[in-house]
């Protein structure tokens, strides 16, 4: 992360959870290093580079997107919500964090902030999935420690939880 | 690991992009979706100088449905092509193919005009491209040209782009009426690059066929078309000849065996998603295969 002749850095300005947030970082910086490294947003994690294991995504203008594939530069265009946006006071969970907490479905936590912004962005659009659809629904991430069953039980429990909160506004 | 350093650059226009691309010469790459893009540089497979993001380049986002064939812009993505009813509704075989290109957060960003000009024959929207008859609008500093998808591909990864040529659209063609479609591929998971898949357009005169066409993901080097007519035509549905079929998509294909699957079980798995896929078709099941 050296700076260099060949490696100008650029003042970078990315509306993060809702605030615009500017760094300098060279063209090449991927947005998953962008939040963590300039921004000191470590919520989103990085396990494989290269779109494969879903730790890294973010949610790009309310959509699923994963921030290893994508340039810093390239996101100045889009609002970015990351897991903390989704939620990050314990006393006030988001649904679907209340929801893992619930049905324990992590345990080192390492793949948990991708799951948790793809499984928000999944119940935007499916409010009401049912088990193998909540199961297809979180097939691009991967988690080496629960054996999935547990994060299928929350993403029907978060439906729930989102329901019952919408019941009593 | 990380993309090695390069100079970013972020035209607003097609010409602008054109002129940059033509500027930098073989250092340079267009930037769209970058969800092929993004992981070989990652990988340092491929280090570019200079990145042409045609990301903020205005109007190239539509999708536009005429009597003749549904026009996708260059940017737009995998999920927003899914998501067009009229694009749907005009050519079903969009829809049932797109849905097959990896996961939602890929097909966020990922667009439909990048995967042909990246010309993974693991990928969807190349099969189906051949399979309509579409046409390629390609721009660069010697001006305009058209390109059939059939033409447009030269082996796996390679197409008949120049460096300094961006794909503005690509038109899929509309099939006749009448023409009922299918897709089916099979993946070890949800999502993953399909081990073996086919795109289908069958048409019937009542009860009986009158003509069929196959491409094919994954098991030929280029997506091109399998002329199922010969064997299918004057079969009525309900009693096709699909030993026939399976014999016609055996001779045609020619996978290769990699870590995930052998040569033989993917020829055998074309050979059957095909078999099901006109099936289902000519019954009007909607095909359902993950
Ligand atoms: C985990 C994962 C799983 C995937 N699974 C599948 C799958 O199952 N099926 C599938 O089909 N794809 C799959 N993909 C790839 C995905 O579909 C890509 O979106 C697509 O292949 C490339 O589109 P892009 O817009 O991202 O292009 P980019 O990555 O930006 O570019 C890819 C290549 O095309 C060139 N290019 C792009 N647009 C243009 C243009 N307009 N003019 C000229 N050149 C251009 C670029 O220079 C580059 O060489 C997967 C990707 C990932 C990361
Ligand atoms: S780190 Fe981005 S998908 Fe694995
Ligand atoms: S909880 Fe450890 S990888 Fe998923």
């Amino acid at each position: 992360m050296s700076q260099s002749a060949a490696d100008p850095l650029l003042d970078i300005t990315v509306r993060v959870n809702g605030v615009r947030r500017t760094a300098a970082a060279p063209a090449r910086r991927l947005l998953s290093d962008f939040l963590r490294h300039d921004l000191g947003l470590t919520g989103t994690h990085v396990g494989c580079e290269h779109g494969v294991c879903g730790a890294c995504t973010v949610l790009v203008d309310g959509e699923p997107a994963r921030a290893c594939l994508m340039f810093a530069v390239t996101a100045q265009a889009h609002d970015v919500t990351t897991v903390e946006g989704i939620g990050h006071d314990p006393a006030d969970l988001d649904p679907v964090q209340q929801a893992f907490v619930e049905c324990h479905a992590l345990q080192c936590g390492f793949c948990t902030p991708g799951f948790v912004t793809t499984i928000s962005a999944y119940l935007d659009e499916h409010p009401d999935p049912s088990a193998d659809e909540a199961r297809e629904a979180i097939s691009g991430n991967l988690c080496r420690c629960t054996g999935y069953q547990n994060i299928v039980a929350a993403v029907l429990r978060a439906a729930e939880l989102r329901r019952e909160r919408e019941g009593t506004p | 690991m990380k993309p090695a350093p390069f100079v970013h650059h972020a035209p607003r226009t097609v010409e602008e992009a054109v002129a940059v691309l033509a500027q930098v010469g073989p250092d340079g790459k267009v930037l769209a979706g970058g969800q092929s893009l993004v992981p070989v540089l990652n990988m340092r497979l491929a280090s570019p100088g200079h990145l042409v993001d045609v990301n903020g380049v205005a109007g190239l986002d539509t999708v536009e449905v005429t009597a003749e064939h549904v026009r996708v812009g260059a940017l737009v993505r995998h999920a927003g092509l899914e998501r067009h009813d009229g694009a749907a509704a005009a050519l079903p075989l969009l829809r049932q193919a797109v849905r097959h290109v990896a996961h939602p957060a890929i097909r966020t960003r990922g667009t439909t005009v990048g995967s042909l000009a990246h010309a993974d024959p693991a990928g969807e929207m190349p099969a189906v491209a051949v399979l309509t008859g579409a046409v390629l609008e390609v721009t660069g500093p010697r001006g305009t040209r058209e390109v059939a998808a059939d033409g447009f591909f030269l082996g796996p990864l390679e197409t008949v782009l120049e460096a300094d040529e961006l794909v503005v659209a690509v038109r899929f063609g509309r099939l006749p009426a009448g023409t009922r479609t299918g897709f089916a591929e099979s993946a070890r998971r949800s999502g993953d690059y399909a081990l073996a898949g086919v795109a289908l357009a069958v048409s019937t005169d009542g009860n009986t066929v009158t003509g069929a066409r196959a491409s094919f993901v994954s098991v030929t080097p280029v997506p091109d078309v399998l002329v199922l007519t010969p064997v299918l035509a004057g079969a009525r549905v309900g009693a096709l000849p699909l030993d026939a079929v399976t014999e016609a998509v055996r001779a045609h294909v020619d996978p290769e065996s990699d870590i995930h699957a052998g040569a033989d079980y993917r020829r055998m798995l074309a050979a059957e998603l095909t078999v099901r896929s006109l099936v289902s078709t000519t019954t009007g099941v909607r095909e359902g295969a993950a």
